[in-house]
């Protein structure tokens, strides 16, 4: 059986499903990292002394860089598959999975440095929420990853057959990623700056 | 949503690079800003402005909230309000400090004695 509203829009909603879809999953992010973000400010706020310059600001600076540099890569993608040219939106999705990796490599790096020092999660209030926050905002990237390297490999098939859905796909895949870069955007001063 | 003219597309790839590069010149100001060693409350409020305004230009033109239905925006303020009730009511509870010392001022004295001594 076919799935409904997967290219042309609902005529309730005037949306197709996929799209709704991912928005209310993004909702129910922003209430998770929300939680997260909460947290740090109850603990910052309450806490006796709150640590200064533990973080290379420089990785920091680098990885948004890159993050920024991957959204444009991501949005670029879906509208050149708007206006067919699959294989330059392909390409634009690989470059974006790339600039992911390197972010990932970044963050390596980082936390490596960390567990030489001794300093793990259990070193200090501050430390607990940065590898709790940006843990799970790795989780997200390593998703985002996860999902364009079947848009680019397996998945890309499916340009073949239903170009419009594959367009949306690529769209929803972007609404995440930006949503991720979005959090990392916030991430980063609160996290590194201040 | 845009439509598939190539004219358009071709135009909105040109935006999305310029909103790229602003992006990229708020993250090194945000960078430079914090070299200059402000006071704390001023640092917290001009590096969260600046990332509200970066989130932003994220949200509207990347993620096309500039022109979306009226179902997503609806499912967005339902989101927003949860959000603030999120973020608040723990800190609230914080603030509730009868029959009890608040932590906000245990913080504040035991900043006060290291200040003495």
């Amino acid at each position: 059986m076919e799935i409904p509203y997967t290219v042309e829009p609902r005529p309730d909603s005037g949306l197709a499903n996929g799209k709704l879809g991912i928005w209310l999953f993004l909702a129910s992010e922003v209430m998770l990292f929300g939680a997260l973000f909460s947290t740090y400010i109850l603990l910052r706020v309450g806490a006796v002394e709150w640590p200064h310059g533990e973080l290379n600001v420089w990785l920091g600076a680098i990885n948004t860089v890159i993050l920024i540099c991957s959204s444009v890569t991501m949005v670029v993608a879906w509208a050149q598959l708007k206006m067919g040219n699959f294989s330059k939106g392909r390409l634009y999705v690989a470059v974006t999975a790339v600039l992911a990796l390197v972010f990932l490599v970044n963050k390596y790096f980082e936390y490596a440095s960390h567990f030489a020092r001794g300093e793990g999660p259990w070193h200090s209030t501050f430390l607990a929420i940065y590898f709790t926050l940006t843990g799970l905002h790795g989780l997200h990237i390593l998703g985002g990853v996860v999902v364009m390297a079947y848009l680019v490999g397996p998945g890309a098939g499916l340009w073949r057959r239903n170009a419009e859905q594959y367009t949306n796909r690529v769209e929803y895949t972007g609404l995440y990623w930006h949503f991720v870069d979005l959090v990392w955007i916030f991430l980063f001063p609160v996290l590194y700056l201040l | 949503m845009h439509g598939t003219d190539p004219a358009v597309m071709k135009k909105a790839i040109r935006t999305y690079g310029v909103i790229g590069g602003l992006l990229l010149l708020f993250t090194v100001i945000t960078v430079a800003v914090n070299q200059v060693h402000l006071a704390v409350p001023l640092a917290i409020t001009v590096a969260l402005i600046i990332a509200t305004i970066k989130g932003s230009m994220v949200a509207s033109i990347f993620m096309h909230l500039s022109h979306e239905k009226k179902w997503i925006y609806g499912s967005l303020i339902l989101t927003v309000l949860f959000f603030i009730v999120l973020i608040l009511l723990p800190n609230l509870t914080v603030s509730d400090t009868i029959g009890k010392v608040s932590p906000y001022t245990a913080a504040a004295e035991h900043a006060t004695e290291k200040a003495e001594k």
